[in-house]
């Protein structure tokens, strides 16, 4: 099936795309609106941001998530910021400058018009979460404070002390309240999306199993939005919530969604290190903390001595030493690739050897303890509690560990996957981060893609498509309801020997070693190999106790794994086929003479999004190729 | 009751509470584990008494957890019968094993309260606490086009003030630790950060009004000035929140708004 990709990008001067487009979209009368059923998948930032804005407008929404509450999505998680250019420190920001960051930071694997529009709506996101009572950090005039964040040379983050995605998701978690409270938004919590209808060619509802009661539900629709994250725990060990799948998104790949660039996945340099095998998730501290905290290994290998214990000229500030220009705040990718090289050169610290240090010892010494404490203090007593060392003292052991997936279901310009009528937001389409994302823009994507575009391109299903009727009687319902139905007790009556929680565990290692922070051919087709091994161990050996009739933990974990066991392959191939070095991904094979990521622009200016086939073979490849008008291709340099 | 650990690893004995369903009768479970190390949090350990249960071919403990980085709120454990455990300010998942003695033995429940119904072992129902909130803990403003964010100035006292108030994970530790299974603190807290803005000026009154009645309605009691709710907060949020709320309640009551 030859496909072409029509990201439906305007042409034109760039700052006009967004208004034009918008002119451009069908409209949908107010009084039809409660005609019309959307469904939302998830309910963080991208997803309450959705359905509480389609609410508003007067869609009939129904919005489901696998927690208790919507509450408790894992943007909830979010510490640092979020980013817009609304230059209120007056120190140069504009739309045009966080563009440039954007697509710079991205490696220039984003499509840049998507990317102007999302700086383009990021002042109007700070003024609606504002007005909803978010509680941003402020300047004793009142004015709201910014902070440089992650590599940016402006001040342009928006702050509520370390939990800022919290304090966002509250204020779309309320928006999505109030549409409760008003009739147009139901809430289904603790239910899992198990497939997704596609009728005559469009996504028409879903099946869910019901996460209480075991039971599976059909919900009809006219059109469908995923705002269901990311995929980092195909990592077993990551910084996502436990509850955090690739379930729904990977269910719509293989009902004809394309998938593009899975192997674009950012590790975040400063997370507390892994502290023996019983570890279940990986703690990420705010990358804020390298605004006053400088990075260091052990000059000399074989450093056995305590970090505090280690004298000044036996500590080597290698992110001072290689980037001067960047220093501590070079980007993500960057700072995490150099503390991975300073630990495999020997140069790492502590127990394992697999950690650097985080030293506020000088800032300190500068500033005070109070000052460092009243920026940081949630975040030092949350190192102490999970370490047992007080980074006041001692400088703070850090590792990088898998954050945010940039790769995700392929989306054209108004966020429509290759489904029509399906539509992904947020960190699981792949659009707007390119190779790497910059920190504090996660945040800003999500807010973007929910309040601002949605709410404008849905159109292009509901007014721009007929369509019949359909219900939940329609045949289709009852056959995908029955192939979900069908795996689960498959996992089920496998009886095997192994738990789901130790094969997850060997997909997680499998993964970090040879599809992780280095990547190189020989590895990642042993890794392919070794990952379909293990699916078949999978459907041969596993043990999952129980029924399926109730809640059962362990057959809801097992579901899971079995589509990060179909994912993981895929992501792999994905690494090998892309023969250069950008941004989260780094082949051993293409880099410079002093190692830094060689872009191979010639070959690989292109989103890879891929069409899925059988299990275990290879998906079908189509190529977005991206141009970029505006922010000419050069090389990242942070020196 | 915490102390370190002088030892790396830990024997322990679990008192566990089962439960089939909401409706069905529960009991304890003992099991005895060994070689717990003291650097796993608590839902870790938890995790080990679920592999050994899937290696008998029973089902494991259903309990609620996500974030394991206490922000999320989805923990809610009653630990020795402190609601969250024997550490202040830390929820569940941030709990760890080094607080632990070897050869303890420990208690482990869901919380308790009526509002809370048990849905499976420790997990309960806490969608009550959504209730509360969708009857009014919000400031009405639809997406478009609001005012500059620095259009209003507000003191940083207020909004450090009203940061403080929405901290709260939703947790419901508060409604679990109080003698009366009240939810002013998580009420209050509501209430106050959005009556300290300015933002949250036009609904003052019908806001706190309709929160007020909803937990009434929810079955959540009254507060007797027990502090047993700040206690237990993993976010340390304070009780002059309650008292904010009554203040506003009153206010709210003579002024006549109706919700």
């Amino acid at each position: 099936m030859a496909q072409q990709l029509d990201s439906k990008c305007p042409s034109g001067p760039i700052e006009e795309r967004w208004t034009r487009h918008k002119f451009a979209l069908p409209l949908v009368n107010p009084a039809n609106r409660r005609k019309y059923t959307v469904i939302v998948v998830g309910s963080g930032l991208a997803g309450a941001s959705a359905a509480a804005s389609l609410g508003e407008m007067g869609y009939s929404v129904l919005n489901f998530c696998i927690q208790d509450s919507p509450r408790r999505a894992h943007s909830i998680a979010a510490q640092g910021g979020i980013n817009a250019a609304k230059n209120y420190p007056n120190d140069g920001d504009s739309i045009q400058r966080l563009f440039y960051d954007t697509v710079k930071g991205g490696d220039f694997r984003a499509r840049e018009s998507n990317v102007y529009r999302l700086s383009e709506v990021s002042n109007n996101i700070i003024d609606q979460c504002v007005a909803q009572g978010v509680p941003f950090a402020r300047e004793y005039g009142g004015m709201l404070d910014n902070r440089s964040f992650g590599g940016a040379q402006v001040a342009r983050t928006f702050y509520a002390r370390g939990q800022t995605g919290q304090q966002l998701l509250l204020g779309a978690y309320g928006a999505l309240m109030r549409q409760v409270k008003n009739g147009r938004v139901q809430v289904l919590p603790r239910r899992e999306m198990v497939d997704l209808a596609v009728i005559e060619g469009q996504a028409r509802g879903i099946v869910v199993r019901n996460l209480v009661s075991g039971e599976y539900e059909r919900y009809s629709a006219d059109a469908v939005l995923l705002a269901t994250g990311g995929y980092g725990n195909v990592f077993y060990l990551s910084t996502n919530a436990k509850a955090s799948n690739a379930s729904a998104a990977w269910r719509c790949h293989k009902r004809g969604a394309f998938f593009a660039n899975p192997c674009f996945t950012q590790i975040h340099p400063t997370c507390i290190p892994v502290s023996g095998t019983h570890q279940s998730k990986l703690t990420l501290m705010s990358e804020s903390l390298r605004n006053d905290g400088r990075v260091w290994a052990a000059k000399e290998t074989g450093e056995t001595r305590r970090p505090s214990d280690i004298p000044e000229d036996m500590r080597d500030y290698y992110l001072e030493r290689r980037y001067p220009g960047f220093g501590n705040l070079v980007p993500r990718d960057v700072a995490s690739r150099a503390a991975k090289i300073e630990c495999d050169l020997g140069h790492g610290l502590g127990a394992t050897g697999q950690a650097v240090c985080l030293d506020f010892r000088d800032a300190i010494a500068k500033g005070g303890k109070d000052q460092i404490a009243a920026k940081y203090g949630n975040l030092f007593q949350m190192y102490e509690m999970i370490t047992g060392e007080n980074p006041y003292e001692v400088p703070m052991r850090i590792y990088p560990a898998v954050h945010y997936t940039m790769g995700g279901l392929w989306v054209d310009y108004n966020l429509e996957s290759t489904i029509p009528g399906l539509f992904i937001l947020g960190e699981a389409n792949f659009s707007d981060h390119g190779a790497n994302r910059l920190g504090a823009s996660a945040l800003m994507q999500g807010l973007a893609d929910g309040y601002f575009v949605i709410p404008a391109t849905i159109t292009a299903q509901i007014a721009g498509r007929s369509r019949e009727a359909v219900d939940t009687n329609h045949p289709e319902f009852a056959r995908i309801e029955e192939s979900a139905r069908t795996r689960n007790e498959q996992i089920l009556s496998v009886g095997g020997g192994r738990s789901a929680e130790s094969i997850h565990r060997e997909l997680g290692l499998i993964m970090w070693d040879k599809v992780g922070m280095g990547r190189n051919a020989a590895g990642l087709q042993q890794a392919q190999k070794e990952i379909a091994a293990l699916r078949e161990e999978f459907w041969s050996n596993v043990r999952v106790p129980g029924t399926s009739d109730h809640q059962n933990p362990g057959l809801e974990h097992a579901a899971r794994l079995a589509d990060f066991l179909e994912l993981a392959e895929f992501f792999a191939a994905d690494a090998e086929h892309r023969k250069e070095s950008c941004g989260g991904h780094f082949r051993d094979e293409y880099q410079t003479e002093d190692g830094e990521a060689l872009r191979r622009d010639d070959e690989f200016a292109y989103a890879a999004a891929w069409e899925f086939n059988k299990v275990g073979q290879p998906a079908t490849l189509h190529k977005e190729e991206l141009s970029f008008e505006y922010v000419k291709l050069a090389t990242r340099s942070y020196k | 009751m915490s102390a370190h650990a002088e030892t790396d690893c830990l024997n322990l004995t679990l008192n566990i509470w089962r439960q089939e369903g909401p409706h069905a009768t529960g009991s304890f479970e003992v099991r005895q584990l060994q070689d717990i190390s003291t650097h796993m949090s608590f839902l870790e350990m938890l995790d080990c008494v679920n592999e050994d249960l899937v290696s008998e071919g029973r089902e494991p403990v259903s309990f609620d957890h996500d974030c394991r980085e206490g922000i999320c709120g989805m923990c809610s454990l009653v630990i020795n019968g402190q609601v969250h455990g024997p550490q202040p300010e830390t929820t569940t998942c941030q709990l760890h094993m080094r607080h632990f003695k070897d050869g303890e033995t420990i208690t482990i429940e869901p919380f308790r309260a009526e509002a809370f119904p048990v849905v499976r072992d420790l997990c309960i129902d806490r969608t009550a606490l959504d209730r509360i909130i969708t009857s009014g803990g919000y400031i009405s403003v639809n997406t478009g086009s609001p005012q500059d964010a620095n259009a209003t100035p507000i003191a940083k006292p207020d909004s450090d003030l009203a940061m403080d108030a929405a901290a709260c994970i939703g947790c419901g530790g508060c409604v679990a630790a109080c003698p009366n299974a009240a939810a002013m603190l998580f009420t209050g807290a509501k209430v106050s950060q959005l009556a300290l803005l300015p933002q949250g000026a036009p609904e003052r009154e019908s806001r706190v009004l309709s929160m007020v009645e909803t937990m009434d309605a929810e079955g959540f009691g009254n507060c007797t000035n027990e502090y047993e709710c700040m206690a237990a907060c993993p976010k340390a949020i304070d009780v002059s929140h309650i008292a904010r709320m009554n203040r506003e309640y009153m206010r709210a009551s003579l002024v006549g708004s109706s919700p």
